[in-house]
């Protein structure tokens, strides 16, 4: 099919969140975390599946976790984690129509009441926190 | 295909006196001849009220009148010259080169719509998804068989659903929306936010109906709330509160 019969933005677009601010920036975070998390996931499974191998099989596969990659790796599941979460929690309730503002006669400018301070808060606060919590997942890792 | 003449340099009737010019690089593409998309360039006079879609007309005026474009009302009021301008769908009618802030404007047609020629895209999906949402009012009597012509509605009521009453059916939301950038089957913003309106107007009785056909795989549960579709509106009709309040019903947080 010609790529112009439907002209569609295609994950290029999606992939260029800087034009719709930090709302589109947010979803593009969400999906590349819950990304992320899905791949970690997978591979927990996998790692923990190594408790057939015995101890030393076991004890040998969380020796990859215990270098510096392994430690940076686990730094960015915790940030993800967190700000999948805290997101998370945020689409939620607007999903469920709360705190994206009451239906009113529009006045020019016309700025969108959904787009409002809670849910910017709610976004700046989940980047915060995972933030917040790579940093304290680094000292705890790196300072063992 | 590129090429930079100027109005200015141009003998033409028309009295052109400007203090500043600007490029404006217009996507030109026929799918009938061409593989991809070109870009063409012009040197274009502006005052600090001229819009893009003046702008556009003047290249077509003085240029290349084969540059297609859908315009109207020149007054955002018909929706037709929607179109991407320096990477953001905007009404051309309803912008002003000045507030771009930048020498250099780039107009391409609207994504997710399929392109005609040049900047005119076909509307045929976004009509057919705001049909399959039954814009219109649904209820068991009529005019014809009821003695009440009228239907009355308190100021109330009426705010549930004036805001998106204002949808001019430009298509920007669909444009910018990050779902339809991958989906071809995904409802859009548009239909949604006026299956909502429909949904909250106190006269109709509609609403398990148009709930029963967007909830599908396709369908309103797409919506990610990434609210692109509110930012670009020209109209305040915010379509993601439309979605949101509308999944409110779904979810059972409104009744």
């Amino acid at each position: 099919m010609n790529p112009h019969d439907e002209h569609k933005e295609g994950i290029g677009g999606m992939a260029n969140p800087g034009r719709y601010g930090i709302e589109r920036i947010a979803y593009w975070l969400m999906r590349l975390t819950g990304l992320g998390l899905l791949g970690y996931f997978i591979a927990h499974i996998y790692e923990t599946s190594n408790i057939l191998r015995g101890q030393v099989g076991w004890d040998e596969f969380l020796d990859l976790t215990q270098t510096t990659e392994g430690h940076l790796f686990l730094t960015l599941v915790i940030g993800m984690c967190v700000f999948h979460t805290v997101n998370g929690i945020r689409v939620m309730l607007g999903h469920g129509g709360i705190g994206v503002g009451k239906p009113a006669r529009p006045d020019y400018p016309y700025l969108p009441a959904s787009q409002n301070s809670q849910h910017k808060i709610g976004i700046y606060s989940a980047i915060v926190l995972a933030a917040i919590a790579m940093v304290y997942g680094m000292a705890v890792m790196f300072g063992e | 295909m590129a090429q930079t003449p100027s109005i200015a340099e141009e003998k033409t009737s028309s009295a052109v006196s400007s203090s500043k010019s600007i490029t404006l690089r217009i996507a030109r593409f026929n799918p009938q001849k061409d593989s991809d998309t070109s870009f063409m360039e012009f040197k274009v006079p502006v005052e600090k009220w001229t819009t893009v879609l003046e702008a556009i007309l003047d290249v077509k005026k003085h240029f290349d009148h084969s540059v297609a474009v859908r315009y109207s009302c020149r007054q955002a009021t018909c929706g037709s010259c929607g179109m991407v301008i320096n990477g953001k769908p905007r009404l051309a009618c309803f912008t002003k080169i000045s507030e771009l802030n930048s020498d250099t404007v780039t107009v391409e047609p609207m994504h997710n719509f399929p392109i005609i020629r040049d900047l005119a895209v076909r509307f045929d999906r976004l009509f057919n998804s705001h049909h399959k949402v039954k814009p219109y009012l649904i209820r068991d009597d009529t005019d014809v068989s009821s003695d009440t012509k009228e239907i009355l509605q308190s100021p109330e009521e009426l705010e549930q659903f004036i805001q998106f009453s204002n949808c001019i059916k430009c298509g920007l939301c669909n444009s910018a929306c990050p779902t339809m950038a991958t989906d071809s089957s995904f409802v859009g913003p548009q239909a949604l936010a006026q299956a909502y309106r429909y949904v909250a107007d106190s006269r109709d009785k509609g609403k398990d109906n148009r709930l029963k056909i967007i909830d599908e795989s396709h369908g309103i549960w797409r919506c990610h709330f990434a609210g692109s579709c509110s930012q670009v509106c020209p109209k305040g009709v915010d379509p993601a509160m439309g979605i949101q309040l509308l999944r409110g019903y779904m979810l059972g947080f409104r009744s």
